[in-house]
Parts: C-alpha cells; structure tokens; sequence
C-alpha cells in the first residue's frame, strides 16, 4: 500500500484528514480518504444530516472563446444551447464509436465561456481528446491542480451553505454554478452532487482549502470519504465511469439518453441514432439480491438456468435498504424489470431480481431553501 | 474481552488458541479495524477439511471481500452462527464474541511458527 502511496498526488487537504482519522488509499493517481469514521455511519449522515467529501482529485477545465458553445457542442452528447449563464448540466463525451470516454457536468460561467468538472482518472485523456478535437479559436485550460474541491452533501446542506458563505454568493439553484472572489482566489460554487441527495460542491483556491474545510466540519457536516460517496451514488443508481461506464458502452445502453440530444451532430451521435432506430444491444440494469446473501461486488458472473448473460459492473451492500446490489449489462431482451436470474459468488449461485437502477431515492419534502 | 496476549496469530491477521486438540480462530483487533464494518460471513460447513494457508472463510466488510486463511490444517468442528447473524460481532469483540471457527488441528506442530501478539504487532509497522 505505502509504495502506492509514495505515486499518488496528495490532497491538499491531506494533513487535516489524518488529524481527523481518515484511512487514506490511492485512487485515480490521488491519495484520497476512503473514510474517517466509518462507511455506514457516513452515508447515514449524508442521507439524514449532511457531510462533507474532499473532491479534490477531480478534474476542472475552462472552455472559452468565440465558437466555444459550438464546438463543445460537437464533443459532448446534452444540448449545450440550453444552457443559461450559470446553468449545468450532466453530459458525456463519447469515442467516434458512441462508447464513454468520460462523464462530466457543464457549467456556463458566461456565454463563450465554460466550467467542466470531469472524473479524476480521466483528466489527461479528456484533456488530450479536447484539445485534439476543439477549433485552434477555442481555449482550453486545465485548472486542475489549482483548486481544491469539497462536496457538501445532504438535506442540511442547504442550511449549512447559509452558515458558510451566503453572504458572498445566494445558493445557486439546482445545478447552477456562481462565483465569488476572496483574497486567496475565486471560490466557485455548484449546486451539484453525485449522492442522491441536495447539496452543493465547493471549489476552492489550493492553499484556503484547510481553511474551508474546518469551516465545513465546524457547521456539523461528518467527514466522508470514497467509501461511502461509492454506496451513496450506487443508490442512487448512479454510474461510475471504469465500472458502469465505458468506451465500449454509449450512455443509451447506460439508460442516460436523457442527456443525449440526437436531434444534434457530435462524436458518436451516428452510432446512437442507429443504436436508437434498430435497438440496443445492451441495457445497464439494477440488480437486487433476493434473500440472505453477500453482498453483491464488480465482475460477478449473471446466468439464467445455464444461460451466461452478462456480468456486474459495480455492487455493494446497500447501507440505507440492508440488501446488496448491483449494476450490470444485460442483452436487451433479458433487460426485463422483475425477471430474475443468478449471480455466482465464490461458486455459489444467489438469486437476484432486475430492479429499477434508483434502488433509493430520497423521500419528496417540503422546500425549506 | 479475553487477554490477546495469550493469542498466536499468522502474519495474514489470523489468530488462533488450542484448547487440547481443539483450536479457535478468528481475525485481529487491526484487521477488524482495517476491514471496516463487517456485513457478511461465510464460514466454513462443520467437516471441512481445510490446510494451513488455504481459504477457511469469507469476511465481507462495506468495502470488499477478503480471504481468510486457515493458520494450521484441521477438520472444522463448529462455526459460529452467532457472528454469522449479527456479523458486527466481528468489530466489536474480534477476540471473544466475534471469533469465526474452531478446528480440530490435525498437525500440532504448526503452531510453533505462528507469531507471539508482540511478534505480530511488531511486523505490523
């Protein structure tokens, strides 16, 4: 683990996570906190209070200049004309093959000029793909190593941002972004998040990262680390690119087509036109166990009878519903909400059920923002 | 919780005690701690045969599936059903409450190369 370690990148916030008990492990070239208190007792408090995570090894690029809105336009699968100042959306960047390179949020800062938030293990080839792609006209700056990132995440979040900086910058509305300056750099606000629940992500300069961060825990968020941000999106049904999405699966097959405009031309829109006129081959499903068993993990194989079908490509055991499951890519005829079929664990055979792929979603409340 | 000290465990975070012919196992206080919150067993059936440094269990924490390696071999006499079903026994008492199976060690002398609990927190760090 150490000689790991001695190749990752440190997160700014490295030194105040081991004051504050948190397990660090490499992940995506970074060393990252997998958690502080404990995987269960962090997702609780993020599904019922609110935490905190240190994003920070995600990526951050600024598109801009005249023919940005097009040529981004080109590149990715949502419609980036919808977008007003200070708006975001959820969008993909896809190979000529309509497969995922990476999933990524869109923000317009202002018009002909764009915030992009990408996963952290893709932040050189999405970079290198950008660059080769965008019109010489067009800029692109990978600010990366200059911020550090924080997710304030939960139904208290709302109530925390009012604590934390509403006198620099009104909360954003859902998925909208607005900036404010400080004397250390400008702070960039979302208000986005990859748990299924409200919250916002903190953008911050490197060296007032520590500074932010105590801020957070001293309004009551609980430090959470990669542990639970993976049980959190999985929930949620959310994919994780690497495991639910790749270059060789297009976002239909993941069931995003929600964030794909086919009525537009870009990097892999022919393949998904034909994949939605003549049917898609795959379909991302939910899996659910049915009865005791273990908890359900990446690469176990699914059969029905003696007919292999596929295989899952991230699992776990549900901390919010008590049962494990699962995503995985299923022929698209046996993509069949309540057919069951069996996973196989260590030689064993379980039964599972096709479920809907947001195992949990967050009980409707009234607005109190 | 019983005294550890009096524990031989393997270099793989197994500890084991004989009581005549009839040896208990479980993990350690660092693995537990390590692993994180435990959330499923699968423990050997009685009549096992398993050898020394092969699969006995599966202890499955939030996080990941691990291995747990039989220190001696020896002929499963009982797995604890108590841990099985409340598997957070495994965190809170890794050394009483918490142990995983006992066996009936075939070849006492293995036991001579497993560690002291100084030796292994020791090799630790």
């Amino acid at each position: 683990m150490h000689d790991g370690m001695s190749e990752s990148i440190p997160s700014p916030l490295q030194a105040t996570h081991l004051r504050h008990g948190g397990k660090l492990v490499p992940f995506a070239g970074f060393s990252m906190p997998v958690q502080f208190s404990g995987i269960t007792a962090e997702h609780q408090a993020v599904r019922q209070q609110v935490g905190v995570f240190d994003i920070s090894h995600m990526g951050q690029f600024i598109v801009s200049g005249v023919g940005a809105a097009e040529a981004l336009e080109s590149l990715l699968t949502n419609r980036v004309g919808k977008l007003q100042p200070g708006g975001g959306q959820y969008t993909l960047m896809l190979n000529e093959a309509g497969g995922v390179i990476d999933d990524l949020i869109l923000y317009q800062l202002a018009p002909d000029r764009y915030f992009l938030v990408v996963n952290a293990s893709m932040i050189a080839e999405d970079f290198a793909w950008m660059r080769k792609h965008l019109p010489a006209g067009v800029n692109l700056e990978d600010h990366s190593a200059g911020f550090a990132g924080m997710a304030i995440q939960g139904p208290q979040a709302v109530a925390l941002y009012d604590k934390l900086c509403a006198t620099h910058l009104p909360l954003p509305p859902r998925n909208g972004i607005g900036i404010f300056p400080t004397t250390d750099g400008d702070c960039i606000v979302c208000r986005t998040g990859y748990t299924g629940e409200d919250g916002f992500e903190f953008f911050c300069p490197v060296v007032a990262a520590e500074n932010w961060w105590e801020k957070i825990l001293g309004l009551g968020a609980v430090p959470c680390g990669l542990g639970a941000r993976d049980t959190l999106r999985l929930e949620s049904g959310f994919p994780l690119n690497g495991n639910d999405l790749s270059p060789t699966r297009t976002p239909l097959e993941a069931g995003l087509g929600v964030f794909v405009d086919l009525s537009k031309t870009f990097i892999g829109q022919p393949i998904l036109t034909h994949q939605k006129d003549h049917g898609l081959p795959s379909k991302l499903c939910g899996l659910k166990m049915l009865g005791k068993g273990p908890p359900l993990r990446a690469h176990y194989p699914i059969s029905n009878e003696e007919i292999p079908l596929g295989e899952t490509c991230s699992g776990g055991m549900s901390p919010t519903l008590g049962y494990g499951i699962a995503l995985a890519y299923l022929p698209a005829d046996a993509a069949n909400l309540g057919a069951q079929y069996s996973v196989e664990i260590r030689g064993t055979r379980y039964p599972v059920e096709i479920v809907k792929k947001s195992f949990y979603k967050r009980p409707a409340t009234a607005s109190n923002s | 919780m019983p005294d550890s000290s009096s524990l031989l465990f393997a270099a793989s975070h197994e500890w084991i005690t004989r009581d005549s012919d009839i040896a208990t196992i479980g993990i350690s206080d660092h693995a537990q701690s390590e692993l994180g919150e435990v959330v499923y067993l699968e423990l050997p059936a009685v009549g096992t045969q398993v050898k020394a440094g092969e699969r006995l269990a599966v202890i499955e924490s939030v996080k990941a599936a691990s291995d747990i390696y039989a220190p001696v071999d020896g002929e499963v006499v009982e797995s604890n059903a108590a841990a099985a079903s409340d598997t957070s026994l495994v965190n809170t008492s890794p050394y009483d409450q918490g142990w995983l199976c006992k066996i009936r060690v075939a070849e006492p002398s293995q036991l001579d190369s497993l560690l002291s609990e100084s030796a292994y927190l020791a090799q630790l760090s």
